[in-house]
């Protein structure tokens, strides 16, 4: 039976991620709370809008209603990477060699290792940001699809044309698919490496609410979503990813909606974050549940596994966050 | 049941009109007098704000058509994204104030409190307040479609700049505001001094308060005569203004007896100002047969939703000890129960529609075949 180590902190905690093996958790009014042998907390913002895990480092970004754009180190230390005076920042992304985009308004930025900053606008406010997994190229999603832009060389912007607005983008990890949340209770999807002409658009739909949280699998076998009263997890295995086939619903329950998704780090299971609090673990395989933890005061707001995968770290909108040891 | 799904929602305020209406005057206000309550405001630009608090929110006006096929879905996807942020940290205020530019549509902003599922379930939209600057008034609804769609769209129009026009004017201007919108409280002032609590807490979107507070829609006439756009039937009624202007400020903000007395009766007059093209339409019939009401109502909000922009009604059910109450934005209806009738009170059903290009005669109509039968 997995063990929890409860946390529970001040208000809504937007997020909770590992580092290494120490676990992160962000609450909306700016501090960062880190379980490295006791409990420590840093100052990072004057509210917070988002913190994410860098895919390309061990650290987090965040994006505040200050201004700023942090970047969170292993020791907890909080550096500006970046600072846009009176606009919020609900938009940041990680990229290769230390890159971070950010967005405000129609514009976003890439600011690169050596203090570079690119400016990339939209005729529509930039909704979400994400790095390709090869190539300093980054996804911007808006109103009416995405465009894709290169950072450092002058390569002309591809635009992905869907209409309505997209809220999130998400290449898979072999970068031959992207996918957005929509406003709409759907996802779309593109085929990156399709030929011409050849249908590149996946639609996934069906979706009872607004999905806010995708999730893909180790080796991108997988992608799951949140959004129902289960985990829909669509099959990506094929080249065609999963047009003309059904996803997966996994821990499906009768009426309590699924608020977050997140993969284990090296097998094929899922941890399930629901809106009361509940988080189960499902493998894959033979669709089998374990109880993590039990409903508590809030939705799941955030989950993040450690490095190694033996410890799964939760974050609620009622400030009930804690660590799940699944080895115990 | 969560914590947070306990939550009592926050109140949102609208606030429109013209460049130069006064808007950011009656902001500044609102932010800087002492009511005892914090206000977040989300505005188009910082502009002439001068003041300084962090719970000032710049966002860009950005309307998203939803992807139904129906043209009048629109939502504004800044405010999903601000509203879901300020959300999170609901203790620092005890409403949000959405400020909105001189050209802006008010509907995708009110829309949005309908149709976002997660905006819905932690706010409640409170009332549409235009402001409207008397002196311009009659320039502006001739050059744009704008200002008047704030008027016909607004819950509360506060006239504004009174002190600039002759006595003659503004009841003109008055009289041009309530032939597009005879449902709206209309308060006149000058430099933005409305006061306060005739903007702010109103609940004009909240069925159980709505029309409750709404002594106008109640109080209309005693007769059986049916107010149509183009009918000039005069009432009869005393037009005793008590304009809520600066010097009122010694009411007690909530009591709400203070409404009673404030309208008067115009009912489906023509606007005195020809470029006015809302209009709308009052309907009155007696007690209704659910089955026939509740398509009709769905169909015609389906079909006409385009050209509606505002509908609200009390409904007497055949049958049904209590009120129902509906209203309706474009193609979105809502309806409940509200309170049971009270003894002697008459159970009729009445309903407004403030729109463009609405078929008087066929609304009319289809509305009587939805009365039920006497038994």
């Amino acid at each position: 039976m997995p063990t929890v180590a409860p946390l529970d902190l001040e208000g809504h905690v937007v997020a909770a991620h590992f580092l290494g093996d120490v676990p992160f958790f962000a609450t909306a009014a700016g501090t960062i709370h880190r379980l490295d042998g006791g409990e420590k907390v840093a100052e990072a913002h004057q509210g917070l809008l988002t913190c994410i895990r860098d895919p390309f480092s061990t650290t987090l970004l965040t994006g505040g209603e200050d201004g700023k754009v942090c970047r969170i180190a292993g020791d907890g230390t909080a550096t500006v990477v970046a600072e846009a005076p009176r606009k919020w920042i609900s938009v940041v992304a990680g990229g290769p060699q230390n890159a971070v985009a950010y967005a405000h308004g129609k514009s976003s930025f890439v600011k690169q290792n050596d203090g570079t900053l690119k400016e990339f606008t939209e005729e529509r406010s930039v909704e979400a940001l994400a790095f390709a997994t090869k190539g300093l190229r980054i996804a911007a999603a808006r109103y009416n699809g995405v465009t894709l832009h290169w950072v450092a060389t002058s390569g002309d912007p591809v635009d992905l044309e869907w209409k309505g607005a997209h809220t999130g983008v998400t290449f898979s990890p072999d970068g031959r698919f992207l996918v957005t949340t929509m406003q709409e209770n759907a996802l779309h999807g593109w085929k990156l490496d399709g030929k011409p002409g050849e249908n590149r658009h996946m639609r996934m739909t069906g979706y009872p609410a607004k999905v806010k949280s995708l999730s893909w699998s180790p080796k991108g076998k997988w992608l799951a979503s949140s959004g129902a009263p289960a985990a829909i997890v669509w099959p990506f295995s094929s080249k065609d990813g999963p047009m003309g086939k059904a996803p997966l619903e996994l821990g499906t329950r009768a009426n309590i909606m699924v608020t977050q998704v997140a993969f284990h780090p090296a097998e094929e299971v899922l941890a399930i974050g629901f809106v009361d609090g509940m988080i189960l673990g499902v493998r894959i395989a033979d669709s089998k549940e374990a109880l993590l933890r039990r409903p508590g005061k809030g939705a799941i707001t955030g989950m993040g596994w450690s490095a190694n995968g033996k410890l799964l770290a939760f974050s609620s909108e009622a400030g009930d966050c804690g660590v799940i040891d699944i080895s115990a | 049941m969560t914590d947070t799904a306990t939550q009592k929602p926050v109140p949102v305020t609208v606030l429109t009109g013209y460049l130069g209406a006064g808007k950011t005057t009656l902001l500044n206000r609102i932010l800087s007098e002492s009511h005892g309550k914090k206000y977040a405001v989300i505005v188009n630009e910082f502009g002439e704000i001068g003041i300084d608090n962090d719970l000032i929110v710049e966002s860009d006006e950005e309307i998203y058509e939803m992807n139904n096929g129906c043209v009048c879905c629109t939502v504004r996807g800044d405010l999903i994204r601000v509203v879901e942020g300020l959300m999170r940290r609901p203790g620092r205020f005890d409403g949000i104030i959405v400020e909105t530019t001189g050209l802006a549509d008010p509907v995708p902003v009110a829309q949005t409190f309908f149709m976002d599922d997660d905006v819905r379930a932690k706010t409640e939209l409170d009332a549409v307040v235009a402001l409207v600057d008397a002196k311009h008034l009659p320039l502006r609804l001739k050059d744009s479609r704008e200002a008047e769609d704030q008027i016909a769209f607004a819950d509360v129009v506060v006239i504004n700049k009174t002190d600039l026009v002759t006595p003659e004017e503004l009841a003109v201007i008055e009289d041009v505001v309530r032939a597009i919108n005879p449902t709206a409280r209309v308060y006149k002032t000058s430099r933005s001094g409305v006061d306060l609590a005739r903007v702010l807490d109103q609940g004009a979107f909240n069925l159980e308060r709505a029309l409750e507070n709404d002594p106008h829609f109640l109080e209309h006439g005693h007769d059986d005569h049916v107010c149509g756009p183009d009918c000039d039937h005069d009432h009869g009624h005393d037009h005793h203004h008590h304009a809520h202007d600066h010097h009122d400020h010694d009411h007690h903000h909530h009591d709400h007896d203070h409404d009673h007395d404030h309208h008067h009766h115009h009912h489906g007059e023509m606007s005195p100002i020809h470029d006015v093209t809302v209009k709308s339409i009052s309907l009155r019939g007696g007690e209704m047969n659910p089955e026939r009401f509740f398509p009709w109502i769905q169909k015609i909000t389906q079909t006409d939703g385009p050209n509606i922009l505002r509908l609200k009604g009390i409904i007497a059910f055949k049958g049904d000890e209590e009120r129902y109450v509906v209203q309706g934005v474009h193609m979105i209806v809502e309806g409940d129960h509200q309170r049971p009738w009270k003894d002697g009170e008459k159970r009729e059903s009445r309903l407004v529609f403030i729109g463009r290009d609405l078929d008087v005669d066929k609304i009319e109509k289809s509305f009587r075949a939805c009365e039920a039968v006497a038994a």
